[in-house]
């Protein structure tokens, strides 16, 4: 096993990460999070009313930033080949729908989204590092990583071991943290915090850090097989981690990703005033802020017909992929 | 690329604005007697929304002889239980006109639809329906198995929570079996007209409620008025002393909500980003218009510069314009003489050194408009530290150490509210300890509840309102 | 020398050592600093004593001195002022013999309704004793808002109290309207009555003995009219208890109040029943001179 040497992600927190107490000091020195104020900031939020041509922009913004995902241990090629298809053409019948930002899936079947999405402009994204659990031995988690890359995979979604993070041994997930980031090469990396099982918002804001710190390109809320999947309030404390991180460290924006339960375009619109009343419009590109979600583009696809037409769609018309 | 919120306002369709209000006295309708007319508007536009009368002394008289009748022969002798079932008709008609409520509450205040819609009006509705469940249980209140009401109140409100402000009056004095004369504020009476609507909706007996619309003279026959048992008045520490010496050697009870100057303390361990947004809802909320306003905001010194940079950051995303429009964070000030004063008193701190900051924003160019505005080092001494602007201006000063914050809070004659920002239990205890104040927030601000009492220390006033203390101000113990 | 030019063998009659009564401030026995003085006369009209005539500035310094005390007493724990309380009773009763006869004298008792009073008197400090650490409990309350809060509300010491004690029962009127006051942690400048102050000043004794910390109690003899608008005007006292104050000064020393808007409690009107002072105590005199504070804080992880 390569012992990988902690590697300074952020020239003016460089110190930071330099020994397991130093991180820990540098965590847990972090501003707390009130649970009752946090919530009710994002639910204030979430009263915003988005009309006319706010709506269509945020509906085709948000189309624009789905990492449209299939992570199921019944997924085929076949069954990636259509999603595909869908990621570039959500609609076919309307040639001015965007494709989205990616396709996420797992790494065995990234040759053959890689194959669907060639040169489209639409990423593959593969998740790794023994997910959803993570519960795997480092080496083996970097060879996931190697192999996907290999493959193809323009960004990896990695998971942290929660189980590390919750008994305080922060160092060590720093650690995997910069090695598969090496691993990923030019690969972004995503990572997933699974913030259903961090629980609290202190505990958030303190991977999120911590993920900054070690290299991650994107903050990932959650893996999607974990309850509470992404909230409003969790992503609302992620996008002021980002934020203040732009501010503290050396200017690197990082990218947020609601991922799992966002099912309805109202749901994705209160996303993107939270992001954008948070971090700044300068976060509402796919290259900074990323929805994870497989169902919700439909409800994007119908809302943007209601919008432009006036007229109700119905499930009916956009396909099931 | 920026998005831009697109306009969204909420339809003002729902109102049906008359073009002249009489005076609701026993039940119906009718011309002032001895009085005049004046004209409520909008402050947002500058446009006239209706001609409100103006009652005299003799319809003063006609509305505390509608009350004092109502009193002795229908209100007061009915059993608690059927008052509670009038009461909770009103809550729950409040609630099904909740729409139509909020919608002329921002018309004639200014206040964003936003405030009106998810605050002023559901928690007034929840005064009535909490107080409506007392109305039968006043011998559990504390006061003697089966305490017995005062008679006549003369209720005297603000314009700052028009149809709040009325709920916290109305609802305790009914409950305990007091019948009411109200007056609305002279800027927003409206709220108060559309409520004895309700009243008549809910056939509420004739001169239970009343409401006399009018300026400070029609407020002062009705507080110095003979027949009038209890005063209960919110609003201004200046007109507060002046009731206090108006019914002094009577037998009136009093009850009155003043001014603050609310010190908001925050500490280097607080929750940061929640401390901002408290103390942007606490200067900011319903344009400062709050007696309670943390409008000194104590800041520790090592993190001043910290705190500072974010809430300028935080400001810069309110959004200052139509009162009506759904995503409006900052409506218009209430009327130009108000808007006179927080001139003149942020004139005052910048004459005395104090250091001016609004973010960038454009003020519509009719109505009545101030910016969220930051006075950074202020001292105790300047105007802005020490006297209640009541409007969008909150002034920073710092501190050291929590003796320091706490001798610093508490220096006012004031003592309505304060706020504590830190996560550590003990200290937020100790601090709620010392603090001279009526309210104290502890990592929130600005929030209410009807089972919750409010009222200030020292010259904020006496008495408390809400909760089973609210009840004492109106049963004759 | 002969027997007869011998003074005669007969022991003289003891002069007795009167007491010199004097005002009570901060825990001393001053005199008053104008240095006047008026006569005290008993209920039958003859001389009892000389009483300090306590001017304006006595009521200042006796204001200065009670705002001393508040952090320190309210700040106590409320056992603590129990207990304080209590040990007034024990020495009230240790000196029963003294009061009895001040209080029939001025009051113009029976000694057996005087031995009746102090034993009423003595009995209300047990009573209010016992009240330190309940009278939150009763007037507290834990409020069910509609929200993640927990939200409860307290009350506490309004401050420094102004106390026009009752005219006509010098003791245990006295007793009635202080106790209450001190009990929740006030402090109070006590106006005792005008016409029987003495059993007043000796109450002062015993407190000065009784662990009542300086300044707590501060006792002023003299004139009512001439002290208790200073005390009602006085921008420093949050409070004013009027029930020693005759109908016509009441209305003026209320109008006075207001401008620290003071919190009043107003003296019987006139018509109104006389107090009867050994009746039952409720505790509304006790919640006259409290806060209600009311802190909210969320609850969250």
């Amino acid at each position: 096993m390569t012992q990988v040497a902690p590697r300074p992600a952020v020239s003016g927190l460089a110190d930071v990460a330099s020994s397991e107490s130093s991180l820990r000091q540098f965590l847990h020195g972090l501003p707390g999070v009130d649970q009752v104020g946090a919530e009710s900031r994002a639910a204030t939020l979430g009263t915003r009313s988005i009309k006319k041509d706010a709506k269509l922009w945020a509906l085709d913004a948000a189309i624009r930033m789905i990492d449209l995902t299939t992570l199921e241990g019944a997924d085929t090629p076949g069954k990636v080949r259509a999603l595909c298809a869908k990621a570039l053409r959500p609609d076919p019948t309307d040639p001015t729908v965007p494709s989205v930002a990616a396709i996420c899936v797992y790494p065995d079947l990234v040759t053959t989204a890689r194959d669907a999405l060639r040169g489209s402009g639409v990423h593959v994204a593969s998740v790794a590092t023994a997910f959803p659990s993570g519960r795997a031995a480092l080496p083996v988690k970097l060879a996931d990583v190697r192999s996907a890359v290999a493959d193809g995979a323009d960004e990896i979604d990695m998971v942290i071991d929660r189980g590390a993070f919750l008994s305080g041994r922060y160092q060590r997930v720093y650690d995997e943290i910069v090695a598969v980031k090496e691993a990923c090469g030019s690969a972004h990396l995503k990572v997933i915090l699974e913030t259903g099982e961090l629980v609290t918002y202190d505990n958030v804001r303190r991977a999120s850090w911590l993920a900054m710190l070690a290299g991650g390109d994107f903050i990932k809320t959650s893996t999607g097989k974990v309850a509470p999947a992404s909230t409003l309030p969790v992503v609302l404390v992620m996008l002021e981690a980002v934020r203040d991180f732009a501010v503290i460290g050396d200017g690197r924006r990082i990218g947020v990703k609601a991922a799992g339960g966002i099912r309805t375009a109202k749901d994705a619109i209160k996303y993107l005033v939270v992001v954008k009343e948070t971090a700044g419009d300068e976060w509402l590109t796919p290259d900074l802020f990323r929805i994870g979600a497989s169902t919700l583009l439909n409800d994007l696809l119908m809302q943007r017909t209601k919008q432009r037409t006036g007229v109700y769609s119905g499930p009916d018309y956009f396909t099931l992929d | 690329m920026t998005w831009e919120y697109a306009a969204a306002p909420e339809s003002r369709d729902i109102v049906a604005l008359r073009s002249s209000y009489g005076l609701f006295i026993n039940g119906e309708w009718s011309d002032p007697v001895d009085g005049d007319a004046f004209k409520t508007v909008n402050p947002a536009t500058e446009e006239v929304l209706a001609e409100v009368s103006s009652a005299g002394e003799r319809d003063v008289d006609r509305a505390v002889a509608a009350a004092r009748a109502a009193y002795t022969k229908v209100w007061g002798p009915m059993p608690g239980a059927e008052r509670a079932k009038y009461i909770f008709r009103i809550a729950r008609i409040m609630a099904e006109r909740s729409r139509e409520l909020a919608v002329l509450e921002t018309l004639d205040n200014g206040k964003p639809i936003r405030e009106s819609r998810d605050v002023d009006v559901p928690l007034a509705a929840a005064y009535f329906f909490y107080y409506a469940g007392w109305a039968d249980k006043l011998g559990y209140a504390g006061h003697g198995a089966d305490p017995l009401p005062l008679g006549v109140a003369a209720q005297v409100i603000p314009w700052n929570f028009p149809l709040l402000m009325l709920a916290w009056k109305i609802a305790p004095a009914l409950a305990c079996g007091n019948t009411v004369v109200l007056k609305p504020a002279e800027t927003t009476p409206l709220t108060a007209l559309l409520f004895a609507e309700i009243c008549q909706q809910a056939q509420l007996p004739p001169g239970v409620v009343n409401i006399i619309t009018g300026a400070g003279a029609t407020g002062a026959s009705l507080v110095g008025h003979g027949d009038v048992d209890k005063v209960a008045f919110t609003g201004s520490t200046e007109v507060g002393k002046a009731i206090a010496r108006t019914v002094a050697g009577t037998r009136k009870k009093v009850t009155l909500e003043l001014g603050g100057k609310a010190a908001n303390i925050v500490f280097d361990d607080a929750p940061l980003d929640e401390a901002v947004e408290g103390i942007v809802n606490g200067i900011f909320f319903n344009q400062g218009h709050v007696c309670c306003a943390g409008s000194r905001l104590l800041v520790q010194e090592s993190i001043a510069d910290a705190l500072l940079d974010r809430l300028k950051r935080r400001l810069a995303t309110l959004r200052l314009g139509d009162p009506l429009d759904k995503n409006t964070d900052i409506g218009a000030i209430n009327s130009p003489e108000q808007l006179a004063r927080i001139r003149e008193l942020s004139d005052a701190g910048d004459a005395e050194g104090a250091e001016r900051w609004s973010p960038e924003c454009v003020l519509p160019a009719q109505g009545y408009w101030f910016p969220p505005t930051i006075f950074t080092g202020v001292s105790q001494s300047h105007r802005i530290a020490r006297e209640e602007i009541f409007g969008p201006v909150l002034s920073v000063l710092t501190f050291r150490t929590p003796q320091e914050a706490v001798e610093k809070a508490n220096n006012t004659p004031y003592g309505l509210s304060a706020g504590v920002w830190t996560d550590k239990g003990s200290r937020i205890l100790w601090m709620a300890d010392q603090l001279r104040a009526g309210v104290v927030w502890a990592n929130t601000f600005n929030r209410f509840d009807p089972t919750s009492p409010f009222g200030g220390f020292k010259e904020s006033g006496f008495g408390r309102e809400g909760g089973r203390h609210g009840l004492e101000g109106y049963l004759d113990v | 020398m002969s027997e007869a030019k011998k003074p005669a063998d007969v022991r003289p009659a003891r002069v007795d050592v009167r007491k010199t009564y004097k005002l009570y401030i901060g825990g001393a026995f001053p005199r008053s600093e104008s240095g006047r003085t008026y006569e005290v006369s008993g209920a039958d009209g003859g001389f009892l004593a000389n009483a300090a005539l306590g001017s304006r500035k006595d009521a200042r310094d006796a204001v200065v001195a009670a705002r001393k005390a508040v952090p320190g007493w309210s700040g106590a724990t409320a056992y603590n002022r129990g207990q304080v309380l209590y040990r007034v009773a024990e020495l009230l009763e240790g000196r029963r013999t003294q009061f009895v006869e001040e209080v029939a004298a001025s009051d113009g008792l029976s000694p057996r309704g005087a031995e009746a009073t102090v034993s009423a008197a003595i009995d209300r400090w047990v009573w209010y004793a016992g009240w330190s650490d309940k009278i939150s409990q009763i007037a507290g309350s834990v409020n069910s808002v509609a929200g993640p809060y927990f939200d409860f509300s307290v009350p506490v010491a309004t401050g420094v109290v102004a106390v026009l004690a009752p005219r006509e029962s010098s003791l245990l009127g006295l007793v009635s309207v202080l106790a209450p006051v001190i009990v929740s942690g006030n402090a109070a400048v006590v106006v005792a009555s005008e016409s029987g102050p003495l059993p007043a000043v000796t109450l002062s004794e015993v407190l000065a003995t009784s662990d009542v910390p300086a300044g707590v109690v501060n006792i002023l003899t003299g004139r009512l009219a001439e002290l208790a608008p200073h005390l009602a005007s006085h921008m420093d006292v949050n409070a004013i208890d009027l029930t020693g104050a005759p109908a016509d000064l009441a209305a003026d020393l209320e109008r006075a109040a207001a401008d620290n808007l003071k919190r009043i409690l107003r003296a019987p009107a006139a018509g109104d029943e006389a107090t009867d002072w050994h009746g039952a105590p409720t505790t509304a005199r006790m919640l006259s001179f409290l806060e209600t504070k009311t802190v909210w804080h969320p609850i969250g992880v």
